[in-house]
Formats: C-alpha cells, structure tokens, sequence
C-alpha cells in the first residue's frame, strides 16, 4: 500500500513541464490533485517512473467566464470550481454535478481536468464536459492545440493526450437562454463511484421544448451524448403530452447506454437504473428552464 | 522508516508547518504525508486505514482545508500550512493529550456525546469536522449527516458523532459568546 519509488519533478512554468514530459515519455505521468493517481500508485496498479508534479507551475488556477464558455485551468480543484459564484451563475450544471464527486475532501485536492484527463467511465465531469460541448486545451512541444471532447475521449481511462502534453485548461461550454439543466446519480454508499449517472441540458422556448441532450456516467465506456430532441422538441413540459415523450425518451435511453454489470450492479439493473434518474431529472431540467410553473 | 530506504533512492528536504511550528526531513519523493507525519515528525495522531481515500481516518487540514493526507505526497505539501488532530487543541506542548479546556470545541462534544469508542477514526473526524464548523457554524442534523459522509467508523453507528457535531457547535457559540 505505498507508492513505488519514482523520481519526483516539480515544473514552475508550463513549458518546463512540457519538457519534462517530453523527455521522459511513456514512463511519465502528470500529478495534479492525485486523488485518483495516488490510490492507483498506493495500491501499485501503476508504477510510472516519473511524476510530473504540475502543483507549483503559476496560471493553471483560475476560472474564467466567458459570453461562451467556463474556463477551468488545470489546477483548480473541484472544490474551488463548486465555491465559485461566476461559474454557478454561467452554468449552474457545474455545481449540480461537482457536488456528486466523492466527499468534500476528496473536493478540496481533486482537480476537475486531471478528473477529465483521467478519463474514468464513472467519473461525473468528463461526461459534464461532453455535456457541455466541452474543449481541452493542450500543451505539447510544439505548442498549443485544443481537442473536441468528442476527440479527446478514446476508451476507458484513454485519451488523445500523447505523452509529452498537457492538459492545461477545459471549456464547458455555455448554453442559450432559457436552458435548465439537472444531473443525479445513484451510488451504493454515499460518494462512491456512481452505479448509473445521468446529466440533461433542456432548452424551452415559447413555452414548448426547443432542444436536449444527456450524458451518461458508468454506463458508457466513454462520455457520449444522446440528442433528446427526436422525442421531446414541440412538447409542453408538464402537458399530457409531456408524459408521453419521457417514455420515449426511457426507450432512447435504454437503447444509447452499454452498461457492463460488476458486483455492485447488474448490467440490467445500470440500464433500468439510468432510464429511471433521467425519467426524473428532466422534469427539474424544465423546472429550472421556466417551463414548469 | 529512513533506515528502510534503499540507497539508490532520491532524498528531498520537506520542510512544512505543521501545527504552527516548522519541520524538515529528507525523504523519498514516494513518501506520503500521512507516513511523513507518524514517521518522519512521529505526529502519530494522524491515524492511516485504508491509503486509498476511502476512510478518511488520515485527514489533516492543508491551509485550513481537509484533506486525505495518504493521498498527498510529502514533497507536495513543502511550504504548506498543516493542521493535524495534536494541533487542535490548545495545550503546550501538542503531543500531550488534550484536558478539560485545552480541548477544541469539537474535541470536547465528542468526549461529552459519546462520539467515539475506540477511537481510531477520530482524528480524521476531529480535523473534518472542526474545519466544517468554521464553513457552517450552525448545521441542522441532515447538514451534520452530510458534512461527516467522508468519514468512516465502524463503532459508533454514526448516531452519537451526529450528536456530536451538533453539540460542537453550540459549545463553539457558547465559548464565543463568553469571550465576547
């Protein structure tokens, strides 16, 4: 239960740590907040030969609002990210999901972009990110580039990050007035890996649904969104009709998720699991839209 | 624990505020705060259960904020300010066991309440729960219930922690308003 040896570097400038990370290769790995990193080294299912410490590099802190977006910088912890008010009042899904990942200590040291770059199937905020219609800024030797998140996300705790970048910032993307968002999640112990997760972005314009989308967490190998459009565009939040259209939706949700069963849960008992949160987190999705009165 | 280390490993000097005095040791790049507190400055107050972030027996405060000390490393928290479960207390000398007044306002709710049997999760209960009073120095039971999620025990049944940090926050109002 304790980390095997490996040599510790400690970057000042996000141009050292490129340069570190490209001297070292494969047999390095970025340390942020460490706390999916460090259960991993503690328990020896990773031994990497190199930590690139990112903790003291400068301007990797901040969040940014923007008409467009939520900058997230690489070192702003989950909790500081959950505190801030300008990221709250640009988009609240970003507080309504934070507060899902594990307990507030974990909060306090964890950062949102190693949790991103991580890339863990249960893990809430890469599926925000995709949610969001999100973008990772990237640091590399021959300098910056920005990835799609529907480019960034490859497989089970695999991304397109190459060995030698970094993933300096995120940008959850805005959405248009009058869009309500909700995500829950159902976990065996309180702050836990999440069994089936589910977060919806609903968009109502004169008075019926103009667009939605959701993501999953645990029950897709990587964060994918699933257009609610097709059964809820046209549709009164809260009408007869309204009814109706969650089942339809419950059917496309049904048919978009993979979920794998474990000792937790069952496969059958994720996907009926994961029809059932989004059932319930889209009428709090119009709720906050304005459409439900 | 240095007598342990192979030669062939890297020393780096870690010096950290811990409990307001500063401290230094050369140790391995590997070695975890939790292990750097009991080993290297033989603060054996910070309890370690599980080393993967689940127990939340080994929570310290870094500048003020808990957090899991297994899933720090030592050369990570240089120049950082700790709070472990010794410097809660107000006694001389922090390794001493804390008496009567010396105890912190949590400390002495958990004596009162009954908020531990054998007591190896509470230190990381003790450094949580202080820090969560000076966020919310007035929780309802369900806000109590949520703020100690973090932490295990497997004696108590959670029941009297829960009276616990309830009566720790009006024993903090009540020293507040003697001083006033």
């Amino acid at each position: 239960m304790k980390p095997a040896p490996f040599e510790h570097h400690a970057p000042l400038t996000v141009e050292q740590a490129v340069s570190v990370l490209t001297e070292v290769g494969h047999d390095g790995k970025v340390l942020a907040g460490g706390q999916s990193l460090i259960p991993i080294l503690n328990m020896r299912l990773a031994s990497p030969a190199h930590l690139v410490d990112i903790n003291r590099v400068a301007g990797l802190d901040t969040v940014e609002v923007t008409p467009e977006a939520v900058r997230v910088g690489a070192l702003v912890r989950h909790a500081g990210l959950e505190r801030s008010a300008e990221a709250y009042a640009a988009l609240p899904l970003l507080r309504q999901a934070l507060v899902n990942v594990a307990h507030p200590a974990i909060r306090n040291r964890g950062t949102t972009v190693g949790s991103i770059a991580h890339a863990d199937a249960a893990g809430e905020m890469p599926a925000i990110l995709a949610l969001t219609d999100g973008v990772v800024e990237v640091a590399g030797p021959s300098g910056s580039r920005e990835v799609a998140w529907s480019d960034f996300f490859l497989g089970a705790l695999e991304t397109s990050l190459a060995a030698e970048e970094l993933a300096v910032a995120v940008r959850f993307g805005r959405f248009p007035a009058g869009t309500g968002t909700a995500f829950t999640e159902a976990a065996r112990r309180h702050g836990d890996y999440a069994m089936a997760g589910v977060g919806v972005a609903l968009t109502v314009a004169d008075g019926v649904v103009s667009g939605a989308r959701a993501s999953f967490v645990s029950v897709t190998d990587v964060p994918s969104v699933l257009d609610l459009g097709p059964a809820l565009d046209g549709v009164e939040p809260g009408s007869g009709e309204w009814d109706a259209a969650l089942d339809t939706v419950a059917e496309a949700v049904r048919g978009h998720v993979e979920p794998e069963g474990d000792i937790h849960a069952s496969a059958d008992y994720r996907r009926m699991l994961v029809t059932e949160l989004t059932r319930r987190v889209l009428p709090q999705a119009a709720d906050r839209a304005g459409a439900i009165a | 624990m240095t007598d342990t280390t192979p030669a062939t490993e890297t020393l780096h000097d870690v010096t950290v505020s811990v409990n307001g005095v500063r401290h230094s040791a050369a140790v391995p790049a590997r070695r975890l705060l939790s292990d750097f507190l009991r080993h290297d400055l033989e603060l054996t107050g910070t309890h370690v259960g599980c080393e993967h972030g689940v127990c939340g027996a080994c929570t310290v405060l870094v500048d003020g904020q808990p957090m899991r000390s297994c899933l720090m490393f030592a050369v990570t928290a240089q120049d950082h300010a700790i709070t472990t479960v010794e410097g809660l207390c107000s006694a001389p000398d922090a390794r001493t066991a804390p008496t009567g007044e010396s105890m912190n306002p949590v400390q002495q709710a958990f004596a009162e309440c009954h908020g531990l049997q054998c007591g190896f999760c509470t230190p990381g209960f003790l450094t949580t729960v202080t820090a969560y009073l000076e966020e919310n120095p007035s929780p309802t039971s369900e806000e109590a219930r949520e703020a100690i999620s973090g932490n295990l025990c497997r004696c108590t049944g959670y029941q009297n922690i829960v009276k616990s940090v309830l009566r720790a926050a009006e024993i903090k109002a009540e020293r507040a308003e003697e001083r006033a």
